[in-house]
């Protein structure tokens, strides 16, 4: 693998990190927010 | 020939992108739009949140499913135009990251939504993402020419796990718009594979044109036509909905069984000479997003 390749590959892994944390945490709100909901219906 | 001559070497991780673009995000306008409507002219209102959420939920069950469409076939894909700039042609992804992708998002938003709102929209999603993988991608696609009404079927699911998620339950309305969808599907994508038709030929999908050729599509559009204005315009025959829904159902079924028309008397073979195909095929667009809205317009002058 080229030195050119190699830096392609962490740039990748990079933006590929970033948008699972973004998506990770909006994940958590939503289940957060989910869990407030249902408990104003039943609670 | 191989599909991955393009391929990046091995250890290349594919573009978050790439996987987006495996979701098929512009057709998930149209199932968002349907699921939407569906929950919305449920008689259950459901907490912003819950709603939210089933909506995503039926988004992420479509994009999985289109994800493991597209990882089953990258070889037809690889030779239509339209299509060969996919991530799997185009050698910029691996079949197993495509693969894990969509079972992945399978389980998680059939497990979502069984979570968020209730089992009966989750087993519904769960039905619609099989039949659309199994059914129609691997069984029929590739061998009968009525596939498209088979693919038809897995995307009028939208609107009833949309009416379930609110209610539980599956009544004849969801029920009346699911063969709305059902019954449109066909001379939607018909009429577009008339003006298409070279590029299906070179990948040995049976589609209809290429198998019965045009004369017989136009036909089978028309006839497909008829009991779709009929599923149109039964909610309101039907006392389900009011005269807002029925009024707008009547006029956009007369105009789409119009166009229809002038498609079954265009005798043209040339996509050039193919002006009435391409015209029912953008109004098929605004067809189902206008009667949809209209049903949702109805049920909310109504309350």
């Amino acid at each position: 693998m080229t030195p050119q390749e190699q830096d392609e590959v962490r740039r990748r892994q990079r933006s590929r990190s970033i948008v699972l944390a973004v998506l990770l945490l909006a994940f958590v709100v939503l289940v957060y927010a989910i869990s407030i909901a249902k408990m104003g219906l039943y609670g | 020939m191989s599909i991955a001559t393009q391929s990046l070497p091995a250890a290349m991780p594919a573009d978050w992108r790439d996987f987006l673009a495996l979701t098929k995000p512009r057709v998930m306008t149209l199932v968002v739009f349907t699921g939407l409507c569906g929950l919305l002219v449920a008689p259950v209102h459901l907490p912003p949140v819950l709603a939210f959420a089933a909506i995503l939920c039926i988004a992420l069950g479509a994009g999985a499913a289109a994800a493991l469409n597209m990882w089953y076939e990258a070889d037809i894909d690889a030779k239509m135009k339209r299509t060969a700039g996919r991530p799997l042609p185009a050698g910029r992804m691996d079949r197993a990251s495509a693969l894990h992708f969509g079972v992945g998002l399978s389980f998680f938003s059939v497990l979502l939504m069984g979570v968020a709102t209730n089992w009966v929209a989750a087993g519904i999603l769960a039905v619609s993402i099989l039949f659309y993988v199994f059914v129609y991608t691997i069984w029929l696609k590739r061998r009968t020419p009525q596939n498209i009404v088979i693919g038809g079927a897995a995307g009028a699911f939208p609107p009833v796990i949309g009416w379930a998620a609110a209610t539980g339950d599956v009544t004849l309305l969801p029920i009346l718009l699911f063969a709305l969808i059902f019954l449109w599907t066909p001379p939607h994508f018909w009429a577009l594979s008339l003006f298409v038709r070279t590029d299906y030929a070179n990948a040995g999908v049976p589609m209809l044109p290429v198998v019965a050729g045009a004369k017989a599509t136009r036909l089978q559009i028309l006839l497909y036509t008829l009991p779709m204005a009929a599923a149109a315009v039964a909610p309101w025959a039907l006392h389900l909905t009011g005269a807002i829904y029925g009024i707008a159902a009547t006029g956009l079924s007369a105009v789409f069984l119009l166009l229809a028309l002038r498609v079954f008397a265009n005798p043209a073979t040339e996509p050039k000479e193919m002006g009435p195909e391409k015209k029912l095929f953008a109004f098929s667009i605004l067809y189902l997003f206008a009667i949809f809205g209209a049903l949702v317009a109805d049920r909310w002058l109504a309350a």
